[in-house]
């Protein structure tokens, strides 16, 4: 299929793949951008959270223990619609009313004006404690269970020359967005107003519309400039800002809520935990016949996203290799723990890291060279993937191997660390864009390109969280036009403003969001006739052109029997890690990381290389620094002296590639390359290990967890 | 308290025990200079005093008394480092920015590579990888 050209004049250079200064560039260099902590209104109040401190149990008594004066005081009797976070299930309360689920879940709201006077308020909970469970395999509940089908499964391992068998689990993640979760309530003319930072100011409306049901006119959702997101600011937000509002709306006065960091840490989502298992049948010659798959995940005490967390996890965890009989089983399961959300490549890093590290087992199983034997299995234009879906030319499986191989002299280093203290290990991962299945033509999504009197604006509820919403956006409507990039504005997401344009999820800001917006231009572009925004809007006055999402028609998905076309198309990536172990501490040194990554169209390089070396860097971290200890139920290290991310001596030089082989249906090309980086490093850090004859099948990969491997293997 | 804020001498009554951190926002209105953790781990809220670079969260108000306090409002949108973290997409989400900025303003001309991840060791940024910071720096 041909891609469509942008008729740009040749006087004006296009703005799409070149790295235009960002929009947000100088205000965020000079600190002039304010975020929501930066705000602040006449009267406002701040607000404070009381939370459980059991992980399971029922509220007896709650005791104020604070002069009244001055406070507002909300419990779920102040709630006037309905006590519930809405989302997928409306199992979640806003407030606790008898029964807690877990620790840190929220019981009662206070307000004050003076900060000093909220923090020593005193509150003192009663509870009938229950008995806790903490081991999702252990859980008698599951919120979702998904079986994926292909082939005999039986008659494929009737034919294996081998069978590979192997059990591999993955940690909580914290997201560690350096701006905590914030937001102020603002009452207006009946209505409430909700600025802050959060990534789905159209998920958040849902939730205020439902809890405050008829007592308020209108809600309106503002999005503040928002420091980090990474997933974490996907479904929590609509609880805090629930929060805010029930505040102010009795209060009457606007109300700030800024976490700290030890209460994020303790109260907001993380990266699913999970225990993924693998039996694998293969060939005398290396290829896959068989693959049995088992996924568990630690979905927390409610439901929130873990379903579609788990459908993600579950389609990529056969990995990106063809194998004609294959079963995927997999559940997400209730445990009394804070829910587990959205993480940046949401269920697709657990899966993937376990199937990277088995493919490592498998080729010394089999005693063949680990690259050759995914080379071999490698899905390729015309193979069909677990769920039936048969790949195009958009497939750069190998191609993203060859050239990570190539480019980190992968074979020679192979040979001269063999028997010294250093390591090298690849893993090679997909990534699915945008919406799993039918999702994207169930959002139906809306964006608008509008007049302004100097060019046109952009108006979508897709967020600006530091991946360059506005900048990319701008690009593809100024080419789309053929206007000049700086003639191109974007509007702040303000829910009475923009149409909603989907969620900022699932790497689908440009290729899906940015998507429709070109549709929208290049309409915009023929009603102009030729004649440039400005000078149209003077004659004319404004023009708003809507458009929303149309689904490819070749996309065919079954949501019941889960097969069919799971994506559009994914991003393909391959990671080369090498690593220096320490004998004396067990610590183990990332030197350098290899990533070749296929994003069918860079629309901004220097944002996209960004988002790559972010994402590797948040992998590393996943990999073998970032550890959250539970204690009843509770994160123990909420603080980010004693939770470690990566810091400038902890990551190593990373060297990326973008390979550029187009999705047709993505603008310009483009696929979706937000969370693609997150599913590489874990896995090929812990295949750089196993170099040094360490069989790790988990992660963080901690000292302690070396020094174990080490022992057992002498 | 008496210091001196970004060049200009400024008097104000807060508690000697109060973060300057919260002086700074909230009693001098200056919101570029940002809290991340409250702990200084982070770096996010990273001033100079005296030309140092100072966890703003840490350091009780007495002990800004008689210094030169800086913070990123006080470098001006011209400052070299802030155009070159402009070029080079050293910022993403801007939070941990205006603390890296601070904190690169004490590495000195044309640092190496090795003296910039030392110096910035204490600055954690969540988007980066740090990558397009050092490239910033070093292009300044």
């Amino acid at each position: 299929m041909a891609l469509h050209q942008n008729p740009v004049p040749s006087t004006q250079p296009p703005a799409v793949g070149r790295s235009v200064p960002r929009k947000d560039g100088l205000g965020k260099a000079t600190g002039a951008t304010r975020y929501a902590d930066d705000l602040s209104f006449p009267g406002m109040l701040y607000g404070r959270t009381i939370r459980s401190t059991i992980p399971c149990g029922t509220v007896r008594e709650v005791r104020l223990e604070f002069a009244r004066d001055g406070f507002t005081v909300v419990d779920w009797r102040d709630i006037p619609g309905r006590n519930v976070v809405a989302l997928l299930t409306e199992d979640q309360p806003c407030l606790v009313e008898r029964e807690v689920r877990h620790a840190a879940e929220p019981v009662l709201l206070l307000a004050h004006a003076d900060r000093e006077a909220l923090l020593a308020a005193s509150v003192h909970i009663e509870y009938d404690a229950g008995n806790p469970l903490f081991d999702p395999e252990a859980s008698p509940q599951s919120f979702k269970n998904i079986l994926i089908e292909k082939g005999d499964l039986a008659a494929g391992f009737a034919k294996a020359h081998l069978v590979v068998e192997g059990t591999y689990r993955t940690g909580h993640q914290e997201h560690v967005y350096i701006e905590p979760n914030g937001v102020i309530a603002v009452p207006e003319a009946g209505g409430i107003a909700v600025y802050g930072s959060i990534q789905c100011p159209y998920y958040v409306h849902k939730a205020l519309v439902t809890l405050l049901g008829g007592a308020v006119t209108h809600v309106r959702v503002v999005q503040t400039e928002t420091g980090g997101g990474f997933g974490g600011k996907e479904e929590y937000p609509s609880m805090l800002a629930g929060h805010a509002a029930l505040l102010a709306l009795k209060s009457g006065r606007p109300v700030k809520i800024v976490y700290d960091r030890v209460e994020d840490m303790q109260a907001t989502t993380k990266r699913h935990p999970s225990i993924v298992r693998h039996r694998t049948g293969l060939s005398r010659d290396g290829r896959l016949v068989a693959m049995d798959v088992e996924v568990v995940m630690d979905g927390g005490a409610y439901v929130t996203l873990s379903p579609v967390v788990l459908s993600r996890g579950a389609i990529h965890a056969a990995g990106p290799y063809r194998c004609p009989n294959t079963r995927i089983a997999a559940r997400a399961m209730f445990t009394n723990t804070p829910p587990n959300g959205a993480f940046r490549g949401f269920g697709a890093p657990q899966t993937e890291f376990a199937i990277e590290v088995h493919m490592e087992r498998i080729a010394e199983a089999l005693g063949m060279d680990s690259a050759r034997l995914r080379e071999r299995n490698a899905l390729a234009p015309g193979d069909t993937t677990a769920t039936g879906q048969r790949l195009g030319e958009d497939c750069s499986a190998r191609r993203v191997l060859r050239e990570a191989m190539r480019k980190s002299g992968y074979r020679r280093k192979r040979k001269a660390f063999a028997g010294t203290d250093r390591g090298i290990g690849l893993a090679l991962y997909y990534h699915g864009s945008g919406f799993t299945g039918s999702g994207e033509l169930k959002l139906a999504s809306r964006a608008s390109v509008e007049l302004t009197a100097t060019g046109v604006r952009i108006l979508t509820s897709s967020t600006e969280i530091g991946q360059g919403t506005r900048t990319m956006h701008a690009q593809i409507v100024a080419d789309a036009l053929g206007i000049p990039y700086e003639q191109v504005e974007v509007a702040q997401p303000d829910t009475s403003v923009v149409p909603d344009s989907g969620p900022t999820v699932a790497s689908r800001t440009c290729m899906i969001v940015g998507g429709i917006l070109e549709h929208a231009a290049r309409e915009m572009r023929e009603r102009l006739d030729g004649m440039p925004p400005a000078e149209y809007f003077g004659h004319y006055g404004p023009l708003v052109v809507t458009r929303q999402y149309e689904q490819p028609e070749w996309i065919r998905w079954d949501e019941d029997a889960y097969r069919g076309d799971a994506y559009a198309t994914y991003g393909w990536g391959c990671d080369v890690a090498e690593v220096e172990i320490d004998r004396d501490t067990w610590e183990v040194r990332p030197r350098r990381l290899t990533v070749v990554t296929d994003v069918g169209k860079a629309i901004h390089p220097a944002l996209a290389t960004g988002q790559i070396e972010g994402g590797t860097a948040q992998g590393v971290g996943y990999a073998l620094l970032e550890q959250v200890s539970m204690r009843d139920g509770l994160m123990a290290n909420a603080q980010l002296t004693n939770y470690i991310i990566p810091t400038t001596l902890d990551t190593p030089p990373i060297d990326v590639v973008l390979v550029e082989n187009p999705y047709p249906g993505g603008p310009s090309g483009a696929k979706g390359l937000g969370e693609l980086p997150m599913d590489g490093p874990a896995p090929a850090l812990v295949n750089a290990i196993r170099q040094l004859g360490l069989d790790l099948r988990s992660i963080p990969a901690l000292p302690e967890a070396i020094m174990e491997a080490a022992c057992a293997s002498r | 308290m008496r210091f001196t804020l970004n060049g200009a001498a400024t008097e104000l009554a807060c508690h000697p025990a109060s973060r300057l951190l919260d002086v700074l926002r909230e009693e001098c209105g200056l919101t570029g200079t940002k809290e991340g953790c409250g702990e200084g781990e982070c770096g996010a809220c990273t001033v100079l005093i005296d030309g140092a670079a100072v966890c703003s969260c840490i350091v009780p108000a007495a002990q800004a008394e008689g210094t030169e306090v800086t913070t990123i409002e006080g470098l001006g949108s011209d400052h070299p480092l802030a155009r070159a973290f402009m070029d080079e997409v050293g910022a993403q989400c801007g939070i941990c920015t205006p603390g890296m900025i601070m904190a690169a303003t004490t590495l000195g001309a044309r640092p190496s590579l090795a003296k910039i991840r030392t110096g910035l060791a204490g600055n954690l940024c969540r988007c980066t990888g740090y990558e397009a910071i050092y490239r910033a720096i070093r292009k300044r």
